[in-house]
């Protein structure tokens, strides 16, 4: 009983880095757009987020609203990475694949560069505390599950619902949802659809910085190369698994990161299991439900991946 | 909200890489009248009324509206003036309701945190009262039919506030009973509003039309009264030439089956049977025209013919040898020929060469590889017999197939598939958006293959070329044969109800 409340209660902090950086990349693709490059903006993020408060405590512990402009600046720079990529595939109409990869090298490699001229080695940071919800956090089984976490996971969550509404209740998710699908319609009917790419670029932007920073302050309290971990790419393999409708995105971060804190168990339970295989489960769990879901060519963004151009002849 | 007395576009030019699609264009539309625009394709029309409503810039021109000069930088510029066009291709959003798509475009119903979809539900509901246009508010687009999907697009662009209305080749893909719904709506609209025609059956354009502008090559070549001209003398000012399509009017060879098609089984993309007990047999020597709505199971029918598609049931007998589920390797080299719908994805590599395109089923014969590479000289003289025999026009034989016009394509895919001497010819929609001149070509070599004792399938929507070409007409209608009927017996009243669905004896 114990382990599977500890199994549960592990698993859904680490979902949060995923939920929020697959809802931004779930905001992206409905407007026509994949950005593999998710993985460079979070890995920004994560340096950034964590470059303020360092700068200012040295490592010791300082204000709160330190870390708050951490994550404002990953999510200010994240956007600005996103506007950059939407020049080159909106503006300049280049192969988004191929672009996304680029931006995902470039945020890498910058995040990593500037680290180390600015911090160098391993140093942690105190990040952003716990908030048990009062009374809440004290219900037995689910208190510890559901409402002992810091205060950008009960966010997270609820950007769920948050996204759903602007997706499919506000007229700028309207016109997100016509530009992916069907941009030539868009366009007759006089929806900008290079502005409406720009803005859920940036948005997109915005909350896979956030998702980078949320690592570096709140999980790992850190900073390292090889932070993200791929993360930035499962957000994208779960976008398309989630069948771009938050819900179902949400359904994919928690299921893999789940997965993630049942090897960890397993490998610190000492079961007799190689650690290797417990270590690949949740990335096989992946490979296995996308192999698996059948794509839903009605519902989804049907001009994914394809640059619009107005004067271009049929 | 002013009305509409006056259009006018003036010297309007446009240039695109290559071709000017528009030359020193001038035309003016009046209060209440409806004018055909009418030309073949690439003639210009799509490119000035895309210019009309701000899509495109022109080079040169300007447009005047109740005599003052607009200016149109995008969509929404020439909506608020009151302009309105329903696209050939319609503008909808599939996975979207009705609702959400006008929504779109119905600014009065946004704020920045909510979309108010009542509002448009109310609009909705007044404009399909106004002009007794019926529409399902909450059906997806998908689910509607291609007839119900166009009435979405007027009622789209009614409560958009349009008092001036474009319809591009509106009739291109509806029924005949549709057709006629259509032209008496319009009719009855004309009283409240102007419209500009496009087509390019001159039918409809004789029927509904006050006025006629013609376009050749991008200029216009005609403006006048609709009532003073023939349909042959439009056609002929449309072409540059008199055309007469051919008919067939040999009597029937009653020659042996050579494809039976046997209780087939087809499922589509979506998963539902799209033939669900097909049977057809076809005859040598006769042309079968299959008529139906596009959608009723007739892109199914020609993948599964030759193997491209899984049959799950039935058998399809060619020369006797159940050819189901074979490979389609196995079929074409049995002598299947085969004039794919689709002929820019299908029918050819459009980044292949002309004569690369000419010998794609052919690359292991002798005839053109030896040892494995292949015989450049043997395709370079196979190309250029061709050009000359098919009149495919083309500045050499090397250039990129997907280059050239859409009848020339036509052309390359018909010269390859006749040279190869088949045993049976498939043709699906083989002269859609094709001029009259290609279509005429097209025509006569299936007449002549027929007279050589080929039998050949015909999948089309254009009852005219249906009943100009074939020996016998069978009805297709969700995945069934309605009636397979004789020529004699068959015409364009009583094809359309076997199309709609309603069998023969139903009617009165």
């Amino acid at each position: 009983m114990n382990t599977a409340v500890n199994i549960l209660s592990l698993g859904i902090p680490f979902s949060v880095a995923l939920l929020i950086a697959s809802l931004g990349e779930m905001f992206n693709q409905r407007s026509g757009v994949f950005n593999l490059g998710c993985e460079g903006i979070m890995a920004m993020g994560a340096f950034l987020g964590m470059l303020v408060p360092y700068s200012v405590g040295h490592g010791g512990p300082t204000s709160e609203i330190f870390n708050v402009l951490g994550l404002l600046l990953a999510m200010g720079v994240g956007a600005l990475f996103g506007l950059l990529f939407a020049l080159v595939v909106v503006t300049f109409r280049a192969p988004q694949g191929i672009a996304g990869i680029g931006l995902q090298m470039f945020g890498v490699g910058v995040a990593g560069t500037l680290f180390r001229h600015f911090i160098g080695g391993t140093q942690s940071v105190p990040g952003i505390s716990k908030f048990p919800i009062p009374l809440l956090s004290k219900i037995p089984v689910l208190g510890p599950i559901f409402f002992s976490h810091n205060v950008l996971v009960y966010i997270a969550f609820l950007f769920v619902p948050l996204s759903w509404y602007i997706l499919f209740r506000t007229p700028w998710g309207l016109r997100v949802r016509a530009a992916g699908t069907n941009p030539r319609a868009a366009d007759s009917i006089g929806i900008n659809v290079t502005r409406v790419r720009y803005q859920a670029l940036a948005v997109g932007g915005a909350l896979a910085g956030l998702a980078g920073a949320y690592l570096s302050l709140c999980q790992a309290k850190m900073f390292s190369d090889g932070i993200i971990a791929g993360r930035g790419f499962i957000a994208v393999a779960l976008v398309y698994f989630g069948h771009w409708h938050p819900v179902k995105i949400m359904g994919g971060a928690l299921l893999f990161s789940l997965a993630q804190s049942l090897q960890l168990a397993i490998q610190g339970q000492g079961i007799a299991f190689p650690y290797e295989f417990a270590v690949m489960l949740p990335y096989v769990l992946v490979i296995v439900v996308l192999a698996f879901s059948r794509e839903s060519q009605l519902l989804g963004p049907t001009a994914l991946g394809q640059p619009f151009n107005r004067e271009k002849r049929i | 909200m002013q009305k509409i007395t006056s259009l006018r576009m003036e010297h309007i030019t446009k240039q695109f890489p290559g071709t000017l699609a528009c030359d020193d264009i001038t035309f003016s539309v009046g209060e209440g009248e409806i004018l055909a625009l009418v030309g073949e394709n690439g003639a210009g029309k799509t490119t000035l009324m895309n210019i009309l409503m701000g899509l495109y810039q022109s080079d040169e021109g300007r447009i005047l509206i109740n005599g003052e000069e607009v200016r149109f930088r995008n969509p929404n510029d020439a909506f608020s003036a009151g302009l309105g066009m329903v696209h050939q291709q319609y503008m909808l959003i599939a996975n979207m309701t009705v609702v959400e798509n006008i929504a779109l475009g119905y600014k009065e119903a946004w704020s920045p945190v909510k979309l108010d979809l009542a509002k448009v539900r109310a609009r909705i509901v007044e404009i399909s009262e106004k002009y007794g246009l019926a529409v399902d508010p909450d059906a997806y687009i998908w689910q509607l039919s291609v007839g119900e999907q166009q009435r979405v697009e007027l009622v789209k662009t009614l409560c958009l506030g349009a008092r001036f209305l474009i319809l591009d080749e509106p009739t291109s893909a509806l029924t005949p009973q549709e057709t006629d719904e259509l032209i008496v709506l319009l009719k009855r609209m004309k009283s409240e509003l102007s419209i500009i025609f496009i087509s390019h059956k001159l039918q409809e354009v004789k029927n509904l039309c006050d006025k006629l502008l013609i376009l050749r090559h991008g200029a216009v070549v005609f403006e006048g009264e609709t009532a003073d001209h023939s349909m042959g003398d439009i056609a002929a000012l449309m072409t540059g030439h008199e055309v007469e399509l051919p008919v067939n009017k040999e009597e029937a060879c009653n020659g042996t089956v050579v494809l039976d098609i046997r209780n087939l089984d087809v499922q589509s993309d979506r998963g539902f049977l799209a033939l669900d007990g097909f049977n057809l047999s076809i005859r040598c020597g006769e042309i079968v025209g299959l008529a139906g709505v596009s959608g009723n199971g007739q892109r199914e029918l020609a993948e599964a013919i030759n193997g491209l598609r899984k049959v799950e049931r039935g058998e399809i007998l060619f020369y006797g040898e159940d050819i189901a589920n074979k490979s389609p390797h196995h079929i074409i080299e049995s002598g299947m020929g085969y004039i794919p719908e689709e002929r820019n994805t299908e029918g050819i590599v459009p980044a292949f060469s002309l004569k690369e395109n000419l010998i794609l089923k052919d690359t292991e014969r002798d005839e053109f590889s030896a040892h494995h590479f292949l015989k450049n000289k043997a395709i370079e003289a196979n190309a250029t017999d061709l050009r000359v025999k098919f009149d495919i026009r083309s500045p050499n034989t090397s250039v990129a197939a997907g280059s050239l016009s859409g009848g020339n394509i036509q052309k390359v895919i018909l010269a390859r598939e006749i040279s190869r001497r088949p045993k049976f010819l498939l043709a699906v929609y083989p002269i859609r958006g094709l001029d009259l001149g290609a279509a005429e070509f097209i025509h006569k070599q299936l007449l002549e293959k027929r007279r050589e004792g080929i039998g050949i399938l015909l999948i089309s929507e254009e009852l005219d070329e249906i009943l100009d070409l074939s020996d016998r007409v069978a009805v297709i209608f969700k995945g069934k044969i309605q009636q397979v009927l004789e020529r004699k017996d068959a015409n364009r009243r009583t094809l359309g109800i076997l199309m709609a669905g309603v069998h023969d004896d139903q009617t009165v």
